[in-house]
């Protein structure tokens, strides 16, 4: 029976090798290059190392990084917490399309976010008055703008299962609403509300799209300076130390995040009642103005970028969406922009075919917790922890040669794989629980009743996996029609992404190529979310594992 | 069966079975009777194939089969909770095992209508498993694991899930089945009324040890 187990690894190990042997070639070897770029020149060399560190534009773009994603963070709290209140605290009829909605900006793609955003504050924009295009300002908006979802989803979810008797106690006690707030429902919300703070200052401080976007080379943020220090000086060294850089600001983030996620687990507990309660007399009014300030904050960005996107040099009309539609590259494009499109949803397909079918495999191989269920789910997640622009970068370093015979340099299957990888952790995520959820009982029924491992997958696993596969797939496609850090890296200038040839219409003049680039970015935001509500229709719990 | 023992990892390992040795007669429903957590499930998993044991061997009629994956023995199992396929009616969960000796369909049908009416629930093929009441559920995973006419079945606390009336009606049934079926089994129980009421032979277990 020793032989009966060893068969049994064996079989774990060979199937484990796919992911392993997929993430080990285009995630780890990419990284392991970039580390060593930074790390060695040559010889162990710590002197470059220091100099890229020492520079005044290093220290620039780590203040700016740290900056940036303290006032989002900020900023999402701000806004965050009152709409937790209104959206989950409280009860009232249409709230569930409300909560969908304000949900909607985190799911857009960043080059969306940073079109909208550039639609809103250019000169010819609404608030073109500001004077803030192009500022700290502006790219701190539109983080705030992204993230403040997670907050309204992370603390609400904690609000609404608050018990509200103890509240009243404080009340009974002598407190008035504001001490009760303060000294009973804060310090129980605090937690979630840390928890919340450390995922947006993460999110924050790897935001790529949107600092690239709006920013320029005027504001750069660690993360757009290796991009610039690959794409305007060709320093692959300097680029490769701002990684180092940035994987350590990734790592201490996540720390912080997890320790906060915990935390709040504890603070749970497994005790789940309904806190929410529907609104009275005054509450009305209160989330009346909630709900006031959030739409105008969240529908005006969008809102701008459709007006643009239909505004043409003599009044309105569908011009720019004509121009999508035309043969020859406009705006200095190599193709036209339908052509992009199309390269979009090819390339995004195959990179969900490739996520999903290791995610399947990851999420059979994980069925049990082991030790080494534990280390294949940690390599899994590790692209999770790594910004996408590292990624691109490292591919960019080590693919440049052939591979076992294959000539993958400059290749097309670059870009489905980058994508590939920036969504595994995701679609495992979602797979790995559905997976665990199936009573290990029922597969053993199988067995005993003469299905092979094989056909207990097929008729068992199969069949109740075939939701959270779709759900999977969608946010795979959706996370993949939209990637922007890793693409950017490997996508050939003659063959644009969607996502690719926004940007560089968004970086022209001329109303024709900024009014091209407001209306692929409409298509690239009603592609997504179309997506994501077919999705959403297979989910059973709304970012559950934020 | 032969000095089985099974243990599960920890420090030091739980040694769940301690070299139990035990001769079933073809024919035979034995009872395997004693307290939870004395080892019996472990036990019962070991034969069947689903608990890989430490040590020892499982031999059916001179072969060994220790070493054979579960699938292959032609054992059958009822669960405590009948582990139905939820995704499958109550006609597509007995035909399960006929399905994976590839019968074809003609007789899938007819053997299914067979076990149906032997259970008590004849009509009911096309229903969701997930509108049955527990002790139709337990009719159809016994139902279900007697379609491949397995060798032997192993019946893990089949009826524990069941309240006190029931369980006591059931058990009589379950008994007149197996004997109809002419199936060599093995009941895990922890209730004595039971263990007599369907067992020809009752065998105690404590602490992984046979009395």
């Amino acid at each position: 029976m020793r032989a009966a187990r060893l068969h049994h690894s064996l079989r774990w190990w060979a199937l484990a090798a796919v992911p392993l042997a997929f993430l080990g070639l285009f995630f780890l070897w990419p990284l392991v290059a970039v580390l060593g770029r930074g790390l060695f020149d040559g010889g162990f060399d710590l002197g470059g190392l220091a100099d890229v560190v020492a520079s005044s534009r290093t220290a620039d773009a780590v203040v700016t990084t740290l900056a940036l994603a303290a006032a989002g963070t900020a900023g999402s709290l701000a806004l965050g917490l009152p709409g937790a209140y209104a959206l989950y605290r409280l009860r009232w009829p249409g709230q569930r399309a409300v909560r969908a909605m304000a949900a909607v900006p985190f799911v857009l793609p960043t080059v969306v976010v940073a079109a909208a955003f550039t639609a809103l504050l250019g000169r010819s924009g609404p608030l073109g008055g500001l004077g803030i295009d192009q500022s700290a300002t502006a790219i701190a908006a539109a983080l705030v703008f992204y993230n403040v979802a997670v907050v309204i989803r992370v603390v609400g979810g904690t609000w609404a299962g608050l018990d509200p008797s103890t509240a009243d106690a404080a009340r009974t006690l002598g407190a008035d609403r504001r001490r009760a707030f303060a000294h009973v429902t804060l310090p129980a919300l605090a937690p979630a509300i840390g928890s919340a703070a450390a995922v947006v200052f993460l999110f924050c401080a790897t935001s790529f799209g949107v600092v690239l976007v709006l920013g320029g080379t005027r504001v750069r943020t660690v993360e757009t300076e290796i991009y610039l220090q690959v794409n305007q000086f060709l320093d692959l060294r300097a680029a490769a130390v701002l990684s180092l850089l940035q994987l350590m600001f990734v790592a201490l983030a996540l720390g912080g995040a997890e320790w906060a996620r915990r935390r709040r687990e504890r603070s749970l507990g497994t005790r789940r009642l309904d806190g929410t309660r529907s609104p009275g007399g005054r509450d009305r009014w209160v989330v009346a103005g909630i709900l006031a300030v959030l739409a105008a904050v969240l529908a005006t960005p969008m809102w701008a970028l459709v007006e643009r996107s239909l505004r043409t040099a003599d009044g309105y009309g569908l011009d720019h969406y004509a121009a999508l539609l035309t043969e020859s590259g406009l705006g200095g494009l190599p193709v036209p922009m339908w052509q992009a499109a199309v390269n979009s949803m090819v390339a995004a397909s195959v990179a969900t075919a490739i996520a999903t079918g290791l995610g399947l495999i990851v999420a059979a191989l994980l069925t049990r917790r082991t030790g080494r269920s534990t280390l294949l789910d940690s390599v899994v997640m590790l692209p999770l922890g790594v910004s996408a622009v590292v990624v691109g970068l490292g591919m960019l370093l080590t693919l440049n040669r052939s591979v076992l015979g294959v000539d993958l340099r400059g290749s097309w299957w670059l870009v489905p794989i980058a994508q590939a990888v920036v969504a595994l952790p995701l679609v495992a995520r979602t797979l790995v629980p559905a997976s665990r959820g199936i009573s290990p009982q029922m597969r053993a029924a199988a067995g005993t009743l003469g299905a092979s491992p094989w056909r207990v997958w097929r008729t068992v696993d199969w069949p109740l996996l075939t939701r959270p596969f779709g759900l999977a797939a969608g946010f795979g496609f959706a996370i993949a029609l939209g990637e922007f850090g890793a693409t950017t890296f490997v996508a050939r200038p003659d063959h644009p992404t969607l996502t690719t040839a926004i940007y560089r219409l968004l970086g022209r003049p001329g109303i024709e190529s900024i009014g091209m680039a407001f209306a692929a970015a409409v298509v690239l935001a009603a592609m997504t979310a179309a997506v994501m509500m077919a999705s959403e229709g297979l989910r059973t719990q709304v970012g559950a594992d934020l | 069966m032969r000095d089985v023992t099974v243990t599960y990892p920890g420090r030091p390992p739980v040694v769940a079975v301690d070299s139990v040795s035990l001769t079933v007669e073809r024919g035979e429903i034995l009872a395997l009777l004693g307290p939870s957590g004395c080892g019996k499930s472990s036990l019962l998993g070991a034969i069947i194939g689903t608990v890989p044991p430490a040590s020892g061997a499982v031999h059916w009629e001179g072969e060994d089969l220790t070493a054979m994956p579960v699938h292959r023995r032609q054992f059958g199992m009822v669960f405590q909770d009948g582990q139905l396929f939820p995704h499958r009616t109550v006609a597509g969960n007995v035909s399960f095992g006929l399905e994976m000796q590839r019968t074809p369909a003609a007789e899938r049908e007819e053997r299914v209508a067979g076990l149906l009416e032997m259970v008590g629930l004849t009509g009911y093929e096309e229903r969701p498993v997930t509108d049955l009441s527990g002790g139709q559920r337990q009719r159809v995973a016994l139902a279900r694991s007697l379609a491949p006419r397995p060798r032997l079945l192993a019946l893990d606390e089949p009826l524990s899930s069941l309240d006190a009336s029931l369980r006591a009606r059931l058990a009589g049934e379950v008994k007149s089945i197996l004997l109809a079926a002419g199936t060599t089994a093995i009941l895990v129980t922890h209730d004595p009324d039971e263990a007599a009421s369907i067992a020809h032979r009752v065998v105690q277990m404590e602490d992984g040890r046979l009395l």
